[in-house]
């Protein structure tokens, strides 16, 4: 049976791993290559590097974490952060990325998911979502690190980027980032239940019980998480355990 | 020394593959290359693939590889990985295209609408790290546990006409074939370049493989 994934998030600046609460107030938490060698050895399923900078001076860090760590660690690497172009694309899978992760741009400019898609493969093409909830039942998109409302439906959005040939959703919930009370359960549920494409649930998670809600109540492909990962709270190995004991099949 | 030949026809990332080929043969020459005569030369070939099968085709033609590739594939120790293993076949309902007619059968794309046991959503990409069931004792399965996880993404399968071919299956919901062999061919639909120890075991075993 299909395992639940379990995906540590590195957050990349300045050549650093770094963890902010709601999008800003960043605290160090270490060397990516490092980090990245310890979630593999933890039995991490996947690993998601953001470029949370992403402004050109820095560009070249990232591509050369990238190329460390996939020469070490063998399991899928999602980079996202900065990617504009179909280019970009191209790069950090030369890099060494087996997946991209597109936010912004997707919204700027959703002709790259296809042109990326339809080149690279859906595969590789992530479509990240940063929602925040505006009414009842109602999640709206916002872009450029949480900073620019859309006026897009984070539903409609979803379903638009699946049909434009996204084979992934990460979906952040911006009110529960950083705030260690949990993934928004109903935002997860809306989206995995309107889409045929896999979703990753992010964003709000404090402690096990969350990471297993996700899946077994929100409906989650795949859950990530940041900070109870770098600060040593828990290792990847005992979230899947845990996991296990709530009857959700993982990778042990 | 062993030269193992990784062919390029331009789709998708070739780094991957490269860097594990590189990790459990450090020996080993590894070469990735779209040049016919080093893929007559190697010792050995893999033959990867990512993307929509319509475009691998036309990539591989484009380039002039497709007799070097099957005469790889009917000669030396032989590897296709996704889409390199469902290139093998005759048809795929991916585009509606002819593939390089190797083995008899089709590629199939996975149903709508699937759901598990407790009547969950069953999506498409098959995407994540699921059991791999040998039905056989191939050499390349040495070391490997049975139904050991792999790391599969992909929304079509290969049907084999020919059954003895099946080495291992996989179930989304239902059993599907994740790995054929025949001769000094191998085919796997998961990623053994992704797939940790249980992928470099796999690998490893390949380069040492003597058919």
């Amino acid at each position: 049976m299909l395992a639940k994934r379990i995906i540590p998030c590195l957050d990349v600046t300045h050549g650093r791993v770094v963890k902010g609460v709601s999008f800003v107030s960043l605290r160090d938490a270490g060397d990516p290559v490092e980090i990245a060698r310890r979630y593999d050895d933890q039995g991490a399923d996947e690993l998601t590097f953001l470029d949370i900078t992403a402004s050109s001076d820095d560009r070249g860090i990232i591509f050369r974490i990238i190329e460390q760590v996939a020469s070490q660690v063998f399991i899928p690497l999602t980079v996202g952060g900065g990617v504009r172009e179909v280019n970009d694309v191209r790069n950090l899978l030369n890099a060494g990325a087996d997946k991209v992760s597109i936010n912004t741009s997707a919204v700027l400019n959703p002709q790259l998911v296809a042109d990326a898609s339809s080149r690279y493969g859906s595969q590789c093409i992530v479509v990240a979502i940063d929602a925040k909830q505006v009414a009842p039942e109602r999640w709206e998109v916002f872009t450029h690190g949480g900073r620019k409302a859309t006026g897009l439906d984070v539903v409609e959005w979803s379903k638009n980027m699946q049909s434009l040939g996204a084979g992934e959703i990460l979906l952040t919930s911006m009110d529960r980032d950083g705030q260690k009370n949990g993934f928004d359960l109903a935002l997860t549920r809306r989206v995995t239940d309107a889409l045929e494409i896999p979703v990753i649930a992010s964003g709000g998670v404090g402690n096990l019980q969350h990471l297993a809600d996700g899946v077994t109540l929100g409906g989650a492909d795949a859950v990530l998480a940041a900070s109870i990962f770098h600060f040593g709270e828990y290792t990847v190995q005992q979230a899947k355990q845990f996991m296990k004991t709530q009857g959700i099949e993982v990778r042990l | 020394m062993v030269n193992v030949a990784i062919v390029d026809y331009g789709m998708g990332n070739l780094r991957s593959v490269e860097q594990a080929l590189r990790s459990v043969a450090p020996e080993a020459e590894i070469v990735v290359t779209d040049d016919a005569r080093v893929i007559a030369q190697a010792d050995r070939v893999v033959f990867p693939g990512q993307g929509a099968m319509p475009d691998c085709m036309r990539e591989l033609d484009g380039r002039g590889l497709r007799a070097a590739v099957l005469e790889a594939a009917r000669s030396k120790p032989f590897l296709g990985i996704c889409i390199g293993l469902q290139m093998l076949f005759e048809h795929s309902a991916e585009g509606d295209v002819a593939g390089l007619g190797l083995l008899r059968g089709e590629v199939l794309r996975f149903a709508a609408n699937m759901h598990d046991t407790q009547g969950n959503k069953l999506k498409v990409p098959h995407m994540g790290w699921n059991q791999v069931g040998h039905l056989t004792d191939h050499p390349l399965w040495n070391g490997i546990d049975q139904d050991a996880r792999f790391y599969f993404v992909h929304s079509y399968y290969v049907k084999p006409q020919d059954t003895d071919l099946i080495q291992a299956t996989s179930d989304y919901p239902q059993p599907f074939v994740c790995a054929v062999a025949r001769d000094n061919l191998f085919g796997v639909q998961f990623h053994p370049e992704k797939s940790q120890a249980a992928g470099l075991k796999l690998l490893q075993n390949f380069v040492q493989w003597n058919p």
